[in-house]
């Protein structure tokens, strides 16, 4: 075309890259493998997605052509520069990146069929080949795999090809099936609350899974809604944005109110088995926000902080229980969470006191080492006789609140009381971070000698850090103790401290809502260490998926899954400005490179 | 009375004796420059004034009063404050909050909204970039935010190391007379500095430090005439 020459300052976007394709078609290839040799497609096979036509166990491979195939071709599109016209070599691309997935499925199928390696890989097996085989004969399957691969992997590429508008319904209707599909037992338990069954007798298969209708139904909605109130909700928004600050206050603080109020009276339309799993979300929730606050926000990495959730948990234990071996005052629990917290703080002086001292890499291994001590101690015979050694606690009473009694077998309850705890912890980690001690938390993060230079008493900063980590900890310990009714120094593993740090890092550290979505998705959908969460038959992969999320965040999105809104308000200004700069509309005579 | 003291002072990192028997005052609203090669301990005597590293033997005194074991925030509240080596500003906090940690331990309102407006009055780019990371300025406007974070502590001497490091020969030039202004408004100086000739053309009094021990204390004058220091330090061999 002519363009080139009349219009010299704009940049081509590049075409496509061939070499990046391939690559993405090999990691494609491998990681099918490596998913189905992890087990995922056999373990998950169980769980319908829609039913009859898609499983989890299938969708665990068929995400992989679609999703490389679409990354593979998206490219960053610089200032200046002109976005490239999508064509069909992009579908090709496209196809060839799924083709690499499929290929990786089918060499394994070949394999399977003429070698045994069961003994190192135990998923090596003939269900394996059977489900890769669709239930089938092998080449069948594999005919089969060969088209699913490369049309997956085209609708992929098609996702650059299609406007950004149409791509983004597409990927919410899917995303939406596939919400509604995995929130199943939580809008099951729901919608019952609300005298809905017929609804969810309409929307899910009996044993799990979306009906065909369902999905059709669900996907339809989705497409919809967002048509008919779209445009209302974005004048709305905007209407909002242009407020005076002192109204937009106001509104959020309305919004605030009326969110708490139905968080409130949420617990009464839920059912059992989501109140129970809203509880241990809840209960993480308090914990991730403690260690966000040593971590996000003091950057201190405490990798023993489940030694403050132990001690919490222990002493509400020895103080309420009548069965506490050694001391036992049979105190109500209000009372004993008074001397839990006061004690859990002065344990989290002592330990913080030796450990404050190093920095980096020391301190996490000393930290390491705290928690396991901790629990050890718990488990000793030495101190059996005070906490029962590995027959633990039992018999912890319930929370007399004077309406009724917070017990586990009252999950309700239970999410009431953590809700409370929750709010509470919120606040506070609100108020601290905007307060002068949050601001020299953050100093000491950023660069601790010049946090010292500008006054900052870094030892007492850094201890208050690490007390207030450690009081939000004992809350969680206590409603623990109280909801499960026994207490076993096998519930404070060293796992325990690691999935809070996951919950706290992939919410995105120092950002209160980032950490609360984290630990939603992370405890509520994947589960907690011991914990199940929705997507049960995920519990053996849990750590997996959890290990693969934490990599990837640490390479793509280090800032979190919730992007800080502050931060990147910030960050767009920040770019504005550099812009404005470069185009010199913002002297620059002082500058360093002006000589 | 002097208002910064080193009376005898050494220093020791571990066995190693850095500062050896160092004497030097520095008076109020006086600007005086330290000068030494590398590892002379320039960078130590800071921090021995300022109480982040505390001295063997010997006092640092404050106003008259021994302050030797007194902590670092108590010497900041008492009006000394660092500008350290290379800026160093808090990079993932935004510039306003940089300049608020300088503030830290002061506790009037009015005066810190006052200092602030003084620095933006002194560094209208500063206030542009008020809500940028700091991490993302140019190196000229660190600075800027350096000095202003310094000031905001409201100080009576600023400690200054190698404040010219890394900047562009442009900016050096700007940068001393940056200095000046603040030391106009009456602000005693003690800076640390390797360019000898640009430091002394501003300071009234300095020292020579070597291998930790004071070994010329003169007007800047004399520093700039002295021979010796013209063959060491100010690039010249023999007479210019
Ligand atoms: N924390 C420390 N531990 C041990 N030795 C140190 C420490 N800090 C500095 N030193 C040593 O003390 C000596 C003096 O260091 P100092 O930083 O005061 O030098 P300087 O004069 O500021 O040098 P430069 O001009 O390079 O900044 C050096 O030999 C250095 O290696
Ligand atoms: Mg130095």
């Amino acid at each position: 075309m002519t363009a080139t020459s009349d219009n010299l300052s704009m940049l081509e976007a590049p075409g496509i890259n061939w070499r990046r394709q391939i690559r993405f078609a090999l990691v494609g290839g491998l990681s099918s493998v490596f998913i189905a040799l992890a087990g995922m497609p056999v373990g998950l096979d169980g769980r319908n997605i829609i039913q009859p036509v898609l499983s989890m166990g299938y969708l665990a491979l068929l995400w992989v052509p679609f999703v490389f195939a679409s990354l593979a071709g998206s490219v960053v599109i610089l200032e200046g520069m002109s976005e490239r016209e999508r064509d069909a070599k992009d579908l090709a691309a496209g196809a060839l990146v799924g083709l690499g997935s499929s290929a990786g499925l089918i060499i394994l199928m070949v394999l399977i069929q003429n070698f045994n390696l069961r003994d190192p890989l135990v998923n090596w097996s003939p269900q394996l080949l059977d489900l890769l085989s669709f239930d089938r004969s092998t080449g069948l399957g594999m005919l089969l795999w060969l088209i699913l691969g490369t049309t997956l992997g085209l609708l992929g590429g098609a996702m650059h090809v299609v406007p950004a508008k149409v791509r983004s319904r597409i990927l919410a209707v899917a995303l939406a099936v596939l919400a509604v599909s995995v929130l199943e037992t939580f809008l099951t338990d729901l919608l019952e609350g609300f005298g809905l069954e017929t609804l969810t007798d309409f929307i899910y298969y009996k044993r799990g899974g979306l009906e065909v209708s369902g999905a059709i139904v669900v996907a339809a909605l989705a497409l919809l809604i967002p048509l008919l109130v779209g445009s209302k909700i974005e004048g709305i928004k905007t209407r909002v944005v242009e407020m005076p600050s002192e109204e937009r206050r106001r509104v959020n603080l309305l919004l605030l109110t009326v969110g708490a109020a139905l968080m409130l009276v949420l617990p009464f339309f839920l059912g059992k088995i989501t109140n129970e799993l809203l509880a241990n979300v809840g209960l993480f929730v308090l914990l991730a926000l403690g260690l966000n606050i040593v971590v996000g926000l003091a950057g201190i990495l405490d990798l023993g902080y489940v030694a403050f959730f132990a001690v919490g948990g222990y002493t509400t234990a020895v103080l309420t229980s009548p069965n506490s071996p050694g001391f036992s005052p049979e105190l109500p629990w209000p009372v004993a969470l008074i001397i839990v917290v006061v004690l859990t703080g002065i344990v989290g002086l002592f330990i913080g006191a030796p450990v404050i001292r190093m920095r980096g890499d020391y301190l996490a291994i000393v930290t390491l080492g705290f928690g396991e001590i901790i629990r050890l101690l718990f488990l000793s015979d030495w101190l059996s006789g005070w906490f029962g050694g590995a027959q633990g606690i039992t018999n912890i009473p319930g929370v007399d609140v004077g309406i009724g009694t917070v017990k586990g077998t009252d999950p309700r309850s239970v999410f009431l009381l953590v809700l409370v705890f929750c709010a509470i912890a919120i606040y506070v980690s609100w108020r601290l971070e905007h307060s002068r001690l949050g601001r020299a938390w953050m100093a000491i993060r950023e660069d601790e000698d010049v946090a010292e230079a500008m006054g900052v008493n870094t030892t007492n900063t850094k201890l208050m850090a690490f007390v207030v980590g450690a009081v939000l900890a004992s809350f969680s310990g206590a409603i623990f103790s109280a909801k499960v009714g026994s207490i076993f120094p096998t519930s404070f593993l060293m796992l325990v401290s690691i999935i809070i740090l996951v919950v706290v890092i992939v919410g995105g550290m120092g950002n209160i809502v980032g950490v609360i979505a984290g630990a939603l998705v992370l405890i509520g959908v994947l589960g907690g260490p011991k914990q199940p969460g929705l997507l049960q038959e995920f519990s053996q992969f849990k750590l997996l998926i959890y290990g693969a999320l934490l990599v990837w965040m640490m390479l793509k999105r280090p800032e979190g899954l919730v992007p800080n809104v502050r931060r990147t308000r910030e960050l767009h200004q920040e770019e504005f400005l550099q812009d404005a700069w470069l185009k010199g509309e913002i002297d620059t005579d002082d500058d360093e490179d002006s000589q | 009375m002097p208002l910064l003291e080193l009376r005898g002072v050494n220093t020791h990192y571990g066995a190693v004796h850095i500062l050896k028997d160092v004497d030097l005052a520095i008076y109020p609203g006086e600007l005086v420059c330290l000068l030494g090669g590398n590892a002379s301990g320039k960078s130590t005597t800071l921090k021995t004034l300022l109480g982040m590293v505390t001295p063997t033997t010997g006092d640092v005194v404050l106003d008259g009063e021994s302050v030797t074991h007194q902590s670092t925030s108590y010497r900041v509240e008492r009006g000394v404050t660092m500008v350290p080596e290379n800026r160093r500003l808090f990079k993932r906090l935004s510039v306003k909050e940089n300049l608020e940690l300088g503030a830290y331990l002061r506790t009037d309102r009015e005066g810190i909204a006052n200092d602030m407006e003084r620095i933006f009055e002194l560094f209208p780019r500063v206030k542009e970039r008020m809500n940028q990371k700091s991490g993302t300025l140019s190196g000229g406007e660190q600075q800027m935010v350096a000095l202003g974070r310094a000031l905001m502590s409201d100080p009576r001497v600023l400690l200054m190391d190698e404040p010219s490091m890394g900047l562009a020969p442009a900016l050096v030039q700007a940068n001393f007379e940056l200095i000046q202004q603040i030391h106009e408004e009456g602000v005693a100086i003690f800076m640390v500095e390797q360019n000898a000739n640009m430091a002394l053309s501003i300071a009234d009094r300095g020292w020579v430090l070597q291998t930790g021990k004071v070994v010329l204390d003169d007007s800047a004058e004399a520093l700039l005439a002295n021979p010796e220091l013209r063959a060491s330090y100010l690039g010249e061999s023999g007479n210019g």
